[in-house]
């Protein structure tokens, strides 16, 4: 995902990597990940992959990039900026 | 630092304050309780366990518990576990309160209500405390909070737990607009709570307790009622982020944070410090004009004074350092700096969960072992657990600035003063080793597959000075409480030890040399000559696997004990810089920064990972690293003072 492009989440998907089954999908759930919620990933931290900043709500959080992976976003429709 | 486990007091009316990380709850808690709190840990976890008192309307007292912030009540973590487990009543031990008040970030409800929605199924009375109420309205964010109060059946109080009250309150008096905290509100709301609402059922299999998407659906339809218009409200400074979170300028402002406050940690203390050693003077003087000579007068004045004073007058720089921990905590600043570093931690092969063990082991080791069991790898958790002594805990912090005091010059760098310099360079050198070490464990028997990180990036909050005033007292009664437990156990012991068997008739120096301790120092010296330590500080080490501390204690008895004649016992950094070369002061400092654990921190090791294996493989790998250190520093200083 782009920096500071609002886009809405479509669902969550199990890792790639099924070996680090530890209840990302779950987790990433309760902390408000869910489907038709604005996300926006802010910034990037140094050495510009992961971790990044994602805002969803009005809540940030600091995610590495398999967990990030695990949100599926709609790409077409923008969510009004955060 | 010390876990104590006081039980609840049965028979009392107890209330829990649960709610979302960063939602207030702490503040709240210490606007209910004032300075009647006390801090423990969890039987079994670190885990904070605070617990105060407040008096009801009707005069009752009632016992308020703190618990771990949580984001729901299917834990995923050792601290949101204790909160699962106090409110199901499964902890033994711990009397399950007799209602809730659920504590939201009035700014974050569409976050915070989701767990209020899972507590309501738990079927106790229950208060909904809309914290931050004073944020949201300067944010233009109109909540009403009667239908809000219809909409989830529960009561709810408006409050501001941050008013900043010093500020506030000298601010209302000019503008004749008092701040309303919303304390009496929220305690008169928990008593009719209590005499009012009956426990129900609690709902265990409840789908809200299970599903985040129902959840979110409910929470959504309630904030279409209650706050039908919400405008969008920035919860976020973005611009500072823009700083403090950016590739370079966050890391560099991040290490120049640390160097100011290791320069602080110097820079502050000399009044406080001086005030002490005052202090201390005088006693031991009044000791001597007052007492006849003998072993009860050296007891005081070489065991006790000298000993214990030794250690406490490192206080006014272990609250300097806390006070600024705390203020970062509380700023909300530490999970960016955790942001920064992930990388790095990722790179050694360290789950991005490490850095809050890790962060306080800066207080002691012992916290941050039993925090890696929030990092669910196993090998992962080893790993952290493995390195977390190579952090530079607080303990270690007097023994640094007894050697830096005595042996760097006070001259400025630039803006900085060499002293709190090299202070930062010990430090770093802890937090690389440790890196490096993780690094070769990771490589070697501990490989694991990747970890997850999702850590929350608060809001910026400006630090509250009440805040700060009872964390650093609790900070300063748990040192002192050492200091008059074990420390004072451990001095008694080393001055018995350092006085008998008095000298031999016709013995020419200070009796110390012929007793016990003198006998154990200077055996244990043909192990650390080679690294330039003489017997003191070889006899010094010894108790100092006791507590870190006590080395320094330790050091003062010993050489009070070693004046010989009518020369009375001095301070002892003077003492110091003129009888040790400045080898032995970079060894025995390179010594601490691997220093091989305390015995406290080997036991927990060893009751973490259930195996005796752990604690010896730690001790060893930092017994060899500490001597390799001190002996490569030792002979380095060594050769370079000769040219």
């Amino acid at each position: 995902m782009a920096v500071n492009r609002p886009a809405v989440v479509l669902r969550l998907i199990e890792p790639a990597d099924s070996k680090s089954d530890l209840g990302v999908v779950r987790r990433l759930a309760e902390l408000g990940f869910l489907p038709g919620e604005s996300v926006t990933v802010l910034r990037r931290g140094p050495g510009g992959r992961e971790p990044i900043a994602v805002q969803i709500g009005e809540t940030v959080f600091a995610l590495r990039s398999l967990e990030a992976s695990c949100i599926e976003v709609d790409p077409h429709t923008v969510a009004e900026p955060a | 630092m010390n876990a104590m486990n006081t039980p609840l007091p049965t028979g009392l009316t107890s209330i829990a304050l649960v709610g979302n990380p960063n939602c207030g709850k702490t503040a709240l808690f210490n606007l209910l309780t004032g300075a009647s709190q006390k801090v423990a840990n969890y039987a079994g976890v670190t885990v904070e366990r605070k617990q105060g008192s407040a008096l009801l309307p009707d005069g009752r007292s009632l016992t308020i518990v703190d618990l771990p912030g949580t984001y729901s009540l299917n834990p995923t973590t050792a601290d949101e576990s204790v909160t699962h487990d106090v409110l199901m009543g499964l902890r033994t031990g711990e009397v399950p309160p007799d209602a809730i008040v659920a504590v939201v970030d009035a700014t974050n409800l569409r976050m915070n209500l989701r767990l209020v929605l899972q507590l309501r199924e738990l079927g106790k009375p229950m208060v909904l405390a809309l914290n931050m109420m004073d944020v949201a309205r300067a944010h233009g964010l109109q909540i009403d909070v009667q239908k809000l109060s219809a909409e989830l059946g529960l009561p709810v109080v408006e409050t501001v737990a941050v008013d900043n009250s010093f500020f506030g309150n000298w601010l209302a008096r000019w503008t004749g607009h008092a701040v309303e905290n919303g304390r009496e509100s929220l305690l008169q709301a928990a008593q009719r709570a209590l005499t009012q609402q009956k426990s129900k059922e609690a709902q265990l299999d409840h789908p809200m307790l299970l599903d985040p998407v129902l959840l979110q659906k409910q929470v959504n339809r309630i904030l279409s009622v209650a706050v039908p218009k919400s405008p969008r409200i920035k919860r976020f400074n973005h611009h500072i982020d823009a700083v403090v979170m950016h590739p370079v300028w966050g890391l560099v402002l991040l290490a120049a944070l640390l160097m100011m406050i290791f320069q602080a940690v110097f820079s502050w203390a000399n009044v406080p410090m001086d005030a002490i050693k005052e202090v201390m003077a005088v006693v031991s003087d009044a000791i001597r004009a007052h007492m006849p000579e003998g072993l009860l007068r050296s007891l005081l004045v070489d065991g006790v004074v000298a000993g214990l004073g030794g250690v406490v007058v490192f206080l006014p720089q272990i609250l300097i350092l806390f006070f600024f921990i705390l203020l970062l905590e509380d700023s909300g600043y530490l999970p960016r700096a955790a942001f920064l570093l992930d990388n790095v931690m990722g790179k050694v092969g360290l789950s991005g969960r490490a850095f809050i063990p890790l962060l306080s082991s800066f207080a002691c080791a012992i916290p941050g072992i039993m925090a890696a069991r929030t990092i669910p790898n196993w090998r992962d958790r080893l790993a952290t657990i493995m390195v977390a002594p190579l952090m530079t805990c607080s303990a270690r912090l007097p023994l640094y600035a007894l050697l830096i005091g005595a042996f760097v010059p006070q001259r400025s760098v630039g803006i900085f003063n060499l002293q709190g310099l090299t202070l930062f360079g010990l430090y770093a050198a802890g937090i690389l080793s440790a890196m490096a070490v993780a690094w070769v464990f990771k490589r070697t028997w501990m490989k694991s597959a990747y970890q997850p990180l999702m850590l929350e990036l608060p809001p910026y909050r400006m630090p509250n000075l009440r805040n700060l005033l009872l964390g650093l007292w609790q900070r300063a009664a748990i040192f002192l409480q050492r200091v008059g437990t074990i420390i004072f156990a451990v001095m008694v012991l080393l001055w018995f030890l350092a006085t008998f068997p008095g000298a031999p008739a016709g013995a020419t120096g200070a009796a110390i040399q012929y007793s016990f301790a003198g006998m154990l120092g200077h055996a244990l010296e043909y192990v650390f000559a080679p690294i330039g330590f003489n017997w003191q500080i070889s006899l010094a080490l010894v108790p100092g696997m006791a507590a870190r501390e006590v080395a320094v204690g330790a050091l003062a008895t010993v050489y009070s004990l070693s004046a010989t004649g009518e020369e009375t016992a001095q301070a002892l950094s003077p003492l110091i810089a003129q009888g040790w070369s400045l080898a032995t002061a970079y060894s025995l400092l390179a010594w601490y920064v691997f220093a091989p654990q305390c015995i406290s921190t080997l036991a927990v090791v060893r009751r973490e990972t259930n195996s005796w294996r752990y604690p010896v493989l730690m001790a060893t790998y930092l017994f060899a690293l500490a001597y390799l250190a001190s002996f490569i520093t030792y002979r380095l200083v060594s050769a370079l003072a000769l040219n």
